[in-house]
């Protein structure tokens, strides 16, 4: 199939005024978008915009209310995800969809599987098909591995190829690059341009602006459940796709506001020459209170295993700790709490939240001695805790005992901030705290910190996107291979660029 | 892409050769240790005679047949404690059948115990959603009182020389009649596991239920032929007992759910589901009707076997436990 050949002006799905609601709330209100094949198109969106309903559309999770989907021209019903399936709409997951018991070219012919003789199954035929795909895909995996036992990057390839051997026309990856590192991110960007020759439509959501420019083609964002732009990505600037994206809000929201501290603060934490079993090597480290100091890198550069450090998880090897003057051996997580130290974590679904248990349940967990009356439990100083906690933090939900998995992804995160900042900490460590979150939601917990650290406490920010940590940090620490490589000012950065180019080691 | 994934092959193979570890071959490694170390110490006793171990062979039977089945359900996440009440109930529903009715009826009788009791097993738990484990201990309770109940605690002899000859009592040649049925029923698992669609639903179901099913599986329905299945295997595994004892007792099968499940995951079966190794559990049942004959020849009381029995089941799970 050459890419001469690919009708690229005609949708493969077209999508007409379609609407969905859930029971008295409308999610998506009057949607178009037209998908073409041998585009990336870009779906972009605050978290509650309407992207991943759509996609479930698309996918046959849901069904929609009113409206037309068309696919090559022909209107079709999407009832379940079988449906989909026959239509040519294949699912690249974020979380993912994989059994990591069998075989990669088990998993690729999941359910489809060829039989020989006797109607048994051919493992043999599934094998030589996967390992048709990945040649052609110009990827060298082994179709008997077993998925369990590679890496993040790879089940994305068995993800993709699983959908082509469907004879997928659509692929719609959700935030694909989420865990990746960089290398493979580079990766994933060359096949998506190998996909887009072999006239594969995909859709690509994601939250990153940068990435978003550097893969596709036409973007549609939507708010609120309508379509506010869709164009060639050509035609339009940054500023615009984020006004778009944010609508009423000032897309100036990211932008470093100067807080009013004393050079001369008492030093909160100071590290000198932290090691590590892993990756770190030599640290060191100075937070003064009412600080926010952010920390840059690489990955790999040793960002989350100082943090680790930090919160008692891994033991030194050596160097010198000290919290609030006082030298200290962190030999634990609770004991790294009792020193006033507080984490939130990276992954909020894994390490952060309790996700089955209610907002409440999860706000009260690290504080359950504050809400005793005697030797139980008191509801109502836990509904006033809430109500207090929930009203500060601008969580929003409707109810507090309703499980926290099932608040947006921005609101789970609140959840954690407001969680971790309650038990009063000297020192809060954030790692990629506003990871897959809307740019509405990272501007209020940036708020967030910003008021933590001015009432006297330190902060520790890890963040792999630039705009937030300029936004928010009074200085930035870059580390590369464990070590302490360069400490700046806030005011000695001029741009983004510049301390782009001082983390990949290229500015002097 | 292509260069990246090129580097890193040869340590992807050395991870999944690692990954071919002691954990899932522990059970053969096992079973050839205890049965040269009974062979060494219980010589005298009479452990290495043909008669023996043909009579471990035979006395595993049940046992075997019920772990193929329960392999399926352990491999799809899920656990059936009816096992051992369903065979008891079986045996005495096949025996007062064919006093009454007849050989044929008798037969279908007893299986049809077994489509009951599976089929609510499963329909509880497909559909429902409650979990196979609390259905499945009320089940253990309700069919061995039942069993009890109909017969008024009373043995029931069986007559058919027929039936005994067929389900276990009876040798084909020189071949026990009940090693016929262990191997046919691990064969007929292996491949179904291995080789059929619905095994590899199975897995996919035990494996990740949310994938199983956006990849198009009907999840609900694949758990409900397994439970059904697991029941009918059980029935089958009581009028197994039943031949070879020679009439039906409340009391066949109890407590033989331990030993199964115990079979299962010491065969290598992954007790999170997504992992069923069919030969393995053969010999997980084997392993145990060795270690049960090693020890009566050892001259334990029942009591002390127990105890044995127990630490082998703690120890099965835990080695099944992920790193």
């Amino acid at each position: 199939m050459g890419a001469s050949a690919i009708d690229t002006t005609t949708p493969v799905v077209r999508m007409r005024d379609v609407v969905k609601d859930f029971g008295p709330v409308s999610v998506l209100k009057m949607v178009d978008m037209d998908i073409r094949a041998g585009e990336v198109h870009a779906l972009a969106g605050e978290n509650g915009a309407g992207k991943s309903t759509l996609m479930k559309i698309l996918q046959g999770v849901y069904t929609i209310t009113s409206g037309t989907i068309e696919v090559d021209g022909r209107e079709v019903t999407i009832r379940d995800t079988a449906d989909a399936e026959r239509a040519g709409i294949g699912m690249v997951f974020q979380e993912f969809s994989l059994i990591p018991s069998m075989t990669v070219a088990q998993n690729i012919s999941l359910n489809r599987e060829q039989r020989g003789r006797l109607g048994l199954i051919d493992d043999r035929a599934a094998e030589n098909e996967a390992r048709r795909i990945f040649d052609d895909l110009g990827v060298a995996l082994d179709p008997r591995a077993t998925v369990g036992n590679l890496g993040t990057a790879y089940w994305q390839l068995v993800e993709i190829a699983k959908a082509i051997a469907k004879d997928a026309k659509v692929l719609v990856m959700d935030e694909p690059t989420a865990s990746l590192a960089k290398h493979e991110v580079e990766n994933l960007f060359a096949l998506i341009e190998r996909l887009k020759h072999r006239g594969i439509a995909i859709v690509y959501i994601s939250h990153r602006m940068d990435e978003i420019r550097r893969v596709a083609d036409r973007i549609t964002v939507l708010r609120d459940g309508s379509v506010v732009l869709s164009d060639q990505l050509s035609e339009l600037s940054s500023p615009q796709i984020i006004e778009a994206i944010i609508g009423r809000r000032l897309a100036s929201d990211l932008v470093y506001r100067e807080r009013e501290r004393d050079p001369e603060a008492p030093i909160i934490l100071s590290a000198v020459g932290i090691a590590s079993a892993h990756v770190l090597r030599s640290m060191d480290l100075t937070v003064r209170a009412g600080e926010i100091v952010g920390l840059a890198g690489l990955m790999g550069s040793g960002r989350t295993e100082f943090a680790r450090v930090l919160i008692g998880m891994d033991r030194p090897t050596r160097g010198e700790l000290r919290i609030d003057g006082e030298r200290r051996v962190l030999s634990g997580v609770r004991a790294a709490q009792r020193a006033g130290i507080a984490l939130i974590p990276e992954d909020r679904r894994e390490q952060g939240l309790v996700l089955e248990h209610s907002v409440s349940d999860n706000l009260v967990l690290p504080v359950l001695g504050t809400v005793m009356r005697g030797p139980f439990v008191s509801p109502a100083k836990i509904a006033r805790l809430t109500d207090h906690l929930v009203r500060t933090y601008g969580v929003k939900t409707s109810d507090p005992d309703m499980p926290v998995n099932r608040l947006s992804g921005g609101n789970q995160q609140k959840v954690v901030v407001a969680k971790w900042i309650n038990t009063a900490p000297r020192l809060l460590v954030m790692d990629e705290p506003t990871a897959g979150v809307d740019i509405g939601t990272k501007t209020e917990i940036l708020d967030m910190v910003r008021d933590f650290a001015s009432q006297g406490n330190a902060v520790v920010f890890i963040s792999s996107e630039l705009p937030e940590l300029l936004a928010v940090a009074d200085r930035i620490v870059v580390l590369g291979e464990g070590s302490t490589f360069r400490a700046l000012e806030r005011a000695e950065i001029e741009s983004e660029e510049q301390l782009q180019l001082i983390i990949q080691g290229e500015a002097a | 892409m292509s260069s990246t994934a090129t580097t890193e092959r040869p340590s992807l193979i050395s991870r999944i050769t690692a990954h071919m570890d002691w954990r899932s071959n522990i059970i053969y490694i096992a079973f050839i240790l205890v049965f040269v170390l009974f062979s060494v110490m219980l010589g005298d006793s009479g452990f290495l005679t043909g008669n023996n171990l043909l009579n471990i062979v035979r006395q595993t039977a049940t046992i075997s047949v019920m772990a193929v089945a329960m392999t399926f359900v352990i491999a799809n996440a899920e656990i059936d404690l009816s096992v051992g009440s369903v065979a008891g109930l079986s045996s005495v529903v096949t025996a007062m059948a064919i006093t009454h009715y007849g050989l044929l009826p008798g037969i279908l009788a007893g299986l049809a115990s077994g489509a009951v009791i599976g089929a609510i097993n499963g329909g509880l738990v497909a559909w429902l959603k409650i979990p196979s484990f609390l259905v499945t201990l009320g089940m253990l309770g309700l069919a061995a009182g039942l069993a009890q109940w109909i017969t008024g605690s009373a043995p029931q002899p069986i007559g058919d020389r027929w039936y005994i000859l067929i389900f276990g009592g009876g040798d084909f040649g020189p071949v026990p009649g009940l090693l016929v049925w262990t191997v046919l029923a691990v064969a007929v698992g292996w491949i179904v596991m291995n080789r059929t669609r619905f095994g590899r639903q199975v897995l996919a179901t035990g494996g990740n239920p949310t994938a199983a099913a956006y990849t198009g599986i009907r999840t609900a329905q694949i758990k409900f032929a397994v439970l059904l299945t697991s029941g009918i295997v059980a029935a089958l595994a009581g009028m197994l007992y039943a031949g070879r004892l020679e009439s039906g007792r409340f009391q066949w099968g109890q407590g033989d759910e331990l030993t199964v499940i115990a079979a299962v995951i010491l065969g290598g079966t992954s007790l999170f589901g997504g992992r069923g190794a069919i030969i393995g559990t053969l010999f997980g049942s084997l392993f145990m009707g060795l270690v049960n004959n090693g020890l009566i020849l050892a001259g334990l009381d029942v009591a002390q076997q127990q105890v044995v029995r127990g630490a082998i089941i703690i120890a099965a799970v835990a080695l099944s436990r992920k790193k």
